[in-house]
């Protein structure tokens, strides 16, 4: 198609999404006037009947539990065709490249910056673990306290040593980790079903607001969520550096 | 509406814009964690502190790592075919 062509069916395309997003926003509610039923019954409910402080982690894990079940596969399936596209393939090997991998050096990265790498490892997984035990207290919660545990053994990698990242996150113990996440979600919903007769009911006993054990399963599904989050975003990410740093070879 | 809320707005519109605009893709990563930073600040003058928390790991880290490693495995893949290619010939 001549760029001209291209140009006027953009212009009839981009006409139209223009006229129906000015439509749709007229229509919308003002800045800060909300009239939803839903968040109200939630700001009700939340603390009284559920004892979770962080409505959001609320919403996630008791209120619409079984949606982050079905998210929490998506990841997990994600992860499954990353680990597929990226194994090692025929035609590639690992190169002599492990030595260099095993003290490669960052372009123009000094030894002060390599060792704040390695101090901020401690760190990282200290509030990774808060984050996700304290979940149903303040905004926080399985994601994303298992996002920032995962980014923890980069800072091994930073600072120099990706063997060395491999040792201290092993794949094993990441596969175990992930799956031990999803698995144990799964099974947290069913044992809902076996000792309160609903799936994923919070039958879990809800403790006292504020305080760390609190809001029944929020802080079980928090955990595996957390785990489950650390371990896929883990292995996609040794999967890409195995790529980058091990793998030598053609594919044909 | 504050002006905190509109000066987030303004960066991501900004940020946005200048993702699409950069031409080199190893640039273009840089710009965008920044961008996500735009968008962190975003989600946490709206008041949620939540989906900022999530945000600013994943786009910061998460996204940069597996895009500069696939840079990476890219040029080297683009090396090695111009090493190929003179030896091929003779």
């Amino acid at each position: 198609m001549s760029r001209r062509g291209r140009l006027s069916l953009f212009a009839v395309a981009g006409g139209g999404l223009a006229a129906v997003l000015v439509i749709g926003f007229t229509g919308l509610p003002n800045f800060g006037d909300y009239h939803g039923v839903y968040g109200r019954v939630i700001d009700g409910i939340g603390v009284t009947l559920r004892h979770g402080t962080d409505l959001i982690t609320l919403l996630n894990f008791d209120v619409r539990a079984f949606d982050t079940l079905g998210e929490e596969f998506i990841l997990f399936a994600s992860v499954l065709g990353i680990v597929l596209i990226l194994r090692e393939l025929r035609g590639e090997r690992q190169e002599p490249q492990r030595e260099e991998a095993e003290e490669h050096s960052l372009g123009g990265a000094s030894s002060v910056l390599r060792a704040l790498a390695l101090i901020l490892v401690p760190g990282l997984v200290a509030v990774g673990v808060y984050i996700v035990v304290h979940g149903q207290i303040t905004p926080g919660g399985g994601f994303q306290g298992g996002v920032i545990l995962a980014t923890a053994p980069l800072g091994a990698f930073l600072a120099g040593r990706y063997l060395r990242m491999k040792a201290i996150a092993p794949h094993l113990v990441i596969e175990f980790g992930e799956v031990l996440g999803a698995v144990g979600y799964a099974l947290l919903g069913l044992s809902g079903l076996v000792f309160a007769g609903i799936f994923l009911k919070n039958y879990i006993p809800l403790g006292i607001s504020g305080h760390l054990l609190s809001g029944g399963q929020l802080d079980v599904a928090s955990v595996f969520v957390g785990l489950e989050v650390s371990g896929a975003f883990l292995i996609a990410w040794t999967q890409f550096l195995d790529q980058a740093m091990l793998l030598k070879g053609d594919r044909q | 509406m504050t002006i905190l809320q509109v000066a987030a707005l303004a960066a991501v519109a900004v940020g946005g814009g200048a993702v699409v605009l950069s031409p080199d893709p190893l640039r273009q990563v840089i710009v965008l964690g920044i961008f996500g930073l735009a968008l962190t600040m975003l989600f946490f003058v709206f008041q949620d502190p939540d989906v900022a928390l999530s945000e600013i790991v994943v786009s910061t880290v998460g996204l940069p790592v597996m895009v500069l490693l696939a840079l990476r495995k890219v040029k080297e893949h683009e090396r090695q075919r111009e090493e190929q290619k003179p030896g091929k010939q003779t």
